[in-house]
């Protein structure tokens, strides 16, 4: 599962979270099946609210003319 | 022309405007001039007189050309004009339909941007097909504006509010002067070789057309092309649209517009994956009540409870189709035995017992009819007979011997008839009419006349 969350992005996530939400609804899958659909779905929201909510203070950067990477909050920079 | 041939006024003004308008190199030019004379009618046209230290022209810009101005003309003001030369007939004047204007003082420029305009559209440089789609969840933004300024502030705030786990790296340029285009074009180039991010917004805030102008160049045009990450134009405020605006995949009015355009708002995203969560444990309970409801419903059905009454049920249908081909057997003996009784009673009425009956009749009625007929046979005979019989009553030889007639009988009592027939000594026998008497022949004469001879 951490593999997986490091490979799908959060469009990816959503889009298969969307299309699973879609096959069961759409009610002929097996329950053995559901199930485990439901487990992946849960998985896939988790995912997403984890992207959403951790807002992991990522830091911003700027790049420089020579190509020098400089991190920094832009927010707060730009707010003084 | 020939003397006694006189042109009308109007017809005259006709000729010229004719001229006139048929003359491309009178249509569609730019002209610098001042204005003088400004007056903007209730309907929305303009008329004013276009003028330089040494002359004049009469002037219309229709509201259909004006309402696009960025600016309000004023008398005194040079300006740069783009429009057609014609004829106002009432008057026999010449005058100038402006379709553009655009303040002078960077007259070059405009004629540069225009230039460079058609330029890219030929190349194909602005068609939509070639417009990359941005895509909805970027995690990693390039901002190519200046490090200082309202432009980066609110592309920064907004992209923050909405979609705070996004990357913003920024690429500090300068924005306008000398320099800002080759370091922009630097700074997508940058961004771009780096191949981290999914978006790339470029821009400044609003500005004059030469704070602008670096969006403007060629260069920038052509970087902005040639980057493989889509992009946002953000230049200047809505009525300000540079070349970069037209050649970038998406154009954004303002950069806090770019900023919404790049990213998605959290709170939408997570409004929206909270449903389909939502979504998700309904469609597996719905699934799992469903299963449940028919694992209840098979459990409770009446073979799972009662197996043995299932049996019985089986028991009494067996019964129930052996006694069934027990009377279908009989019905069946039956029905053939009916169809035997009823093949015999076809044969008896084919037995011939009628006939014979009708023949036993037949052969009464022949009897009868032989009977009778034998009858009336017997009577004609007997009739006959009895004719006969008194007939023979009258000839009979008793009577002739009544009168002393007698009869000569030979010994084998043969009637004599004849002396041929007699012998000497011959006993015969004489018959009379009360009896005979037997004598022997004495004699025997013969006498002539006797009929035999």
């Amino acid at each position: 599962m951490e593999n997986k969350e490091e490979t799908l992005s959060f469009e990816e996530a959503m889009n298969k979270l969307e299309s699973v939400v879609e096959k069961l609804e759409e009610g002929d899958v097996p329950l053995e099946k559901a199930i485990a659909m439901f487990q992946e779905g849960m998985e896939l929201s988790k995912q997403c609210h984890n992207k959403l909510q951790a807002v992991e203070k990522q830091m911003d950067e700027i790049v420089k003319d020579d190509g020098e990477v400089e991190l920094t909050n832009l927010q707060e920079e730009s707010s003084e | 022309m020939a003397n006694d041939q006189f042109y009308s006024v109007s017809s005259l003004t006709k000729w010229v405007k004719r001229l006139i308008d048929r003359d491309d190199a009178l249509q569609n030019i730019w002209v610098r001039a001042e204005i003088s004379n400004f007056k903007k009618h209730s309907r929305g046209h303009m008329y004013f007189t276009l003028k330089d230290e040494k002359s004049r022209v009469q002037s219309v810009m229709f509201a259909g050309n004006n309402r696009h101005l960025t600016f309000i003309p004023e008398n005194g003001m040079s300006v740069l004009v783009r429009g057609d030369v014609s004829v106002y007939e009432p008057y026999g004047q010449y005058q100038f339909y402006v379709k553009d204007m655009q303040p002078d003082g960077m007259g070059n420029l405009f004629l540069a941007y225009e230039q460079l305009k058609k330029k890219l559209a030929n190349q194909g440089w602005f068609d939509n097909e070639k417009k990359r789609q941005i895509p909805n969840y970027p995690r990693s933004i390039a901002v190519v504006t200046s490090r200082t300024g309202a432009a980066v502030r609110d592309i920064v705030t907004t992209l923050k509010r909405r979609f705070p786990q996004v990357q913003i790296t920024l690429f500090p340029v300068l924005v306008q002067g000398e320099g800002a285009a080759p370091a922009i074009v630097h700074a997508i180039r940058q961004a771009d070789a780096m191949k981290k991010f999914d978006v790339m917004i470029f821009g400044r805030g609003g500005g004059s057309i030469e704070e602008l102008w670096a969006f403007n160049e060629e260069a920038v045009a052509e970087a902005i092309y040639h980057c493989s990450i889509p992009t946002i134009s953000a230049v200047g405020h809505e009525t300000d649209v540079t070349i970069s605006d037209f050649v970038a995949d998406l154009r954004a009015p303002t950069p806090t517009a770019a900023a919404e355009l790049a990213v998605p708002d959290t709170m939408e995203v997570e409004a929206k994956r909270r449903y389909l969560e939502q979504k998700l444990f309904k469609a597996v309970r719905e699934k799992v009540t469903m299963e449940k409801e028919r694992l209840g419903y098979l459990t409770k059905s009446y073979a799972f409870r009662y197996p043995r009454r299932l049996l019985q049920q089986k028991e009494e249908e067996l019964d129930r189709n052996t006694e069934r081909l027990r009377k279908e057997t009989r019905r069946l003996g039956e029905q053939k035995r009916l169809q035997y009784e009823q093949l015999v009673k076809q044969l008896r009425a084919q037995h011939p017992s009628q006939q014979i009956a009708t023949a036993y009749e037949r052969l009464g009625q022949v009897n009868h009819l032989l009977i009778h007929a034998a009858g009336k046979q017997k009577e004609a005979y007997q009739s006959r007979y009895d004719q006969i019989v008194s007939k023979l009553d009258a000839l009979s030889p008793l009577k002739v011997m009544n009168r002393g007639y007698s009869l000569v009988y030979e010994e084998k009592d043969a009637l004599v008839k004849t002396v041929s027939t007699v012998n000497i000594g011959d006993q015969v026998k004489v018959r009379l009419q009360d009896g005979s008497f037997d004598c022997q022949v004495k004699d025997v004469h013969h006498e002539r006349n006797s009929r035999e001879e």
